[in-house]
């Protein structure tokens, strides 16, 4: 009977019409930590703000902390006043302040989930949340299994009919294939796969999305987009901050897994992957899990890999200590901060072509890009003098600062004599648009409320993932301490030797 | 930066505009339109630029403005250039045109537009009958008018209705987007019960106001009443009837409203009055023709306007005499 309702006001042809999410709330656990308050509250206002959160949403933080509702709605406020895209409005914080409310306990504390259920059914009445509600697990993976029971005890994770419950979690998905197959059984017995949603946050940023935009809506890049005419394919992501006060999450799981795993793993899949049938999300999510069947790591490792551990120097005009020397982690840590694999896609498309995947922290400089590096023109007819600095085409995604396209090629250098040299022609989002454009956790969070998946991994995603994976984290735990690299560099030697060794270089981002 | 060329014509401002990025590399980012505002010479002119940059820093753009001076002088042609951060994202050409010119914007604003790129010609204040017919109208893909600017809002929006051409859009509809999409919303959840009648009070010279109950009338196949209100600002109320009870928008202070829905609690929401640059930056998020607001305008005469305020309702006697007028 709903199926074949259609409401009257809605119409395919009435573009202007944003979709608001029905009445709901959002559980946050973990609410106090910074990824919740820098990105999460900040989200959620500018949602508000743009008037896509639905009359009534409620927000409920979960932590430890002894707070009243009123003292949760300041932290809020101070995270939105500093954190928000969007100009800050009174009438607009107004209603969302009405909505907040605390519960204050532990994640073993039976009394403490008792009172959210009671919190969030005297939502459902005061703010009409409808009993729809999504809970949001911004917490260390450790804890997963006990709020999810908790939540599961409580009657939180069964919803009645015509109601929704979802849970969010955040990476890491495991540290292993085994651990996630584990993390994904704890979460799967208290909620089925359509209500998880992993939020991998780099698939809401405007410039992945455009991956896709730019491969199949145009007629001028997919013809060469294969082995006949790609040389092979760099992903980069480089941070130049250090790991100063992260070495609860971060020692012992390294960059591989912090960042290879998901992220640029599926940067991969965006831009090998063919095309969907239609852009339904069954659609493209079968053909990323297949592209993801098909990659496979390149060996022996020893010379296709590369890992490294940042020491101390000089970066950016300031004087930043070493891994081992930040507090935290261990004087004899071998957690990898670079890390650098070589992998194939065993395809007709992709045959032969390497795929590069390099991350690390304190690198030369922040940056975030994909770039398609092409084979030279089988034949120049220009004597070798004048093509000397012509270097590959290459076709580059700038996902992060400056998004934006940029294609290489050769072009002549203005005089007398044919001289060709390498020129960029460029695509920019322009500064100023990106003052506009949505943060991706408010594309995310305004999906997952919706309850439109596309762009979420999946289950399958996360495990195929860690299968790429884990032969070279094996083989990295047998082959001693990763190799050290100065901090504001661009990695250890040996990731220049994994290129080198096939005539090919790093670009410089 | 801001250059001043009096006395000019388009081919020096053209050069003047090329110089300029070669010298500085000032904006040379990719313009995905050209912005064309036809306005007069006055003061409210700057507010418009405003607008324009503000929408500018969404979707970069060219904005030439036509600022039309006195028609009895010589004639002549000033130019402004304005790059960097005196435009936003933009670069904005201010024309100014005196005498026998101001009648010909069209013949300046040729040379300058972007070539490829889309056109879209914005009249901030008085537009002409037909925007499409219009000489600058002509030119564009999109012609976005605003009819509470107009001396008589109701009458703009009816000559609209006529003039309606592909492409045309005014921004007494961009205003209703959120009104739209709450009701929208609110349809969305159970029980899907059908509709039966609606009503619309808002001021009465409010374009929005007609706007709404015309594509309410429009989309429901319901007869939708139309009601002065006798305070608030734009639009002040929306109703609809359903069977299980009406679902109810109130916004008496044209900033915060109020939801109320059968089965439900009464649920605040803010529903501020939209500034003309949000407006501009919605209407040029989409450059196709939008074939809803056509039909809401010519949905314009289904309304049932009622007489006078809510409160003062006419006898029955009197009622049944309006509706034997409107029926002949």
């Amino acid at each position: 009977m709903t199926r074949t309702w259609q409401n009257p006001l809605r119409d395919p042809r009435d573009k202007r019409l944003p979709v608001i999410a029905g009445p709901c709330g959002l559980v946050i656990f973990g609410v106090t930590g910074d990824l919740s308050r820098k990105k999460l509250m900040p989200a959620i206002y500018d949602l508000a703000n743009r008037g896509l959160l639905p009359p009534g949403f409620s927000l409920v933080g979960f932590a430890r902390r002894d707070w009243a509702d009123e003292d949760f709605g300041q932290v809020v406020y101070e995270a939105v006043k500093e954190h928000a895209r969007t100009p800050f409005r009174q009438e607009v914080w107004d209603q969302l302040a009405e909505g907040c409310r605390f519960v204050q306990g532990a994640f073993d504390d039976d009394q403490a989930f008792d009172n959210l259920v009671t919190t969030i059914e005297d939502l459902d009445k005061v703010r009409g949340t409808s009993g729809n509600h999504a809970f949001y697990l911004s917490i260390p993976p450790a804890a997963f299994p006990t709020v999810v029971k908790q939540l599961a005890r409580t009657g939180l994770a069964a919803p009645t009919p015509n109601q929704w419950r979802r849970v969010v979690i955040e990476k890491p998905f495991g540290h292993d294939l085994t651990s996630a197959k584990q993390l994904n059984k704890i979460v799967n017995e208290v909620f089925p796969e359509e209500s998880v949603f992993r939020i991998d946050h780099y698939l809401g940023k405007e410039t992945v999305q455009n991956i896709l935009a730019l491969r199949f809506a145009n007629q001028l890049f997919e013809p060469i987009w294969n082995a006949n005419y790609v040389d092979h394919v760099q992903i980069t992501m480089a941070e130049d901050i250090g790991l100063g006060g992260r070495a609860g999450y971060y020692d012992g799981i390294g960059a591989a897994r912090d960042v290879i795993q998901n992220h640029l793993l599926q940067l991969l899949a965006l831009v090998a992957m063919e095309e969907p049938v239609s852009f339904d999300p069954k659609a493209v999510r079968a053909e990323k899990v297949k592209i993801l069947t098909a990659t496979k790591p390149v060996g022996p490792f020893a010379e296709t890999t590369a890992r490294g551990q940042y020491t101390g120097g000089w970066q950016g005009g300031q004087k930043v200590p070493g891994l081992l020397q930040e507090g935290g982690f261990a004087k004899d840590s071998i957690t990898e901060t670079f890390a650098a694999i070589e992998l194939g896609v065993d395809t007709r498309r992709w045959a032969g072509v390497p795929f590069y995947l390099r991350t690390g922290k304190r690198l030369g400089r922040r940056v975030t890009e994909l770039a398609v590096v092409f084979k030279r023109a089988p034949h120049l007819p220009f004597d070798d003098t004048s093509t000397e600095e012509l270097g590959q085409n290459a076709l580059v995604f700038r996902v992060q600062p400056d998004e934006g396209v940029t294609m290489r090629f050769g072009s002549k250098v203005p005089g007398s004599t044919m001289e060709v040299r390498d020129v960029n022609m460029d695509f920019s989002y322009g500064h100023s648009f990106t003052e506009s454009s949505p943060e991706a956790y408010e594309r995310l969070i305004l999906d997952m409320l919706l309850g439109e998946p596309s762009l979420f991994p999946t289950n399958d995603e996360v495990e195929l993932s860690w299968e790429i994976l884990d032969p070279i984290l094996k083989a990295w735990t047998q082959s001693g301490r990763p190799e050290p690299y100065l901090a504001g560099t661009w990695g250890p030697s040996s990731a220049d030797r994994m290129l080198s060794r096939t005539g090919r270089h790093w670009r410089r981002p | 930066m801001i250059i001043d060329l009096p006395a000019t014509t388009t081919s020096q401002v053209n050069s003047k505009l090329v110089h300029l990025r070669e010298q500085g590399g000032v904006n040379t980012i990719g313009r995905v339109l050209t912005l064309v505002i036809v306005t007069d010479d006055s003061e409210k002119t700057e507010d418009v630029i405003d607008a324009a940059n503000h929408a500018s820093r969404e979707h970069p753009c060219r904005v030439i403005v036509v600022a039309r001076g006195a028609k009895k002088a010589a004639p002549r042609l000033d130019a402004q250039i304005r790059v960097g951060g005196d435009a936003g994202a933009s670069e904005v050409v201010v024309l100014r045109l005196y005498g026998p010119l101001a009648t010909e914007g069209a013949s300046c604003v040729v040379p300058l537009l972007l070539p490829d790129a889309p056109i879209v010609a914005w009249w901030p204040f008085e537009a002409p009958a037909s925007p499409e017919q219009d000489p600058i109208g002509q030119l564009a893909t999109r012609r976005i008018t605003d009819a509470a600017s107009e001396r008589n809002p109701i009458k703009a929006l009816e000559a609209r209705a006529k003039a309606y051409a592909p492409g045309d859009t005014d921004l007494a509809w961009t205003r209703l987007t959120l009104w739209r999409a709450l009701l929208s919303a609110a349809l969305d959840l159970p029980p899907h019960e059908k509709v039966t009648a609606a009503t619309v009070s808002g001021e009465s010279d409010s374009p929005s106001a007609d706007l709404l109950a015309a594509w309410l009338a429009a989309r429901l196949r319901v007869p939708v009443k139309r009601l002065k209100a006798k305070s608030g600002q734009g639009i002040v109320s929306v109703v609809l009837e359903r069977r299980s009870g009406p679902i109810e928008i109130n916004r008496p202070d044209g900033a915060v409203g109020s939801l109320s829905q059968p089965g439900q609690p009464e649920r605040r929401v803010a529903l501020g009055r939209r500034p003309v640059r949000d407006c501009i930056a919605e209407e040029l998020r989409r450059l196709d023709p939008d074939e809803i607001y056509e039909l809401g305008l010519k949905a314009l005469g289904k309304i049932d306007r009622g007489r006078g305020p809510v409160a003062s309702r006419k006898p029955a006697a009197a009622r049944k005499k309006d509706k034997a007028e409107a029926t002949s």
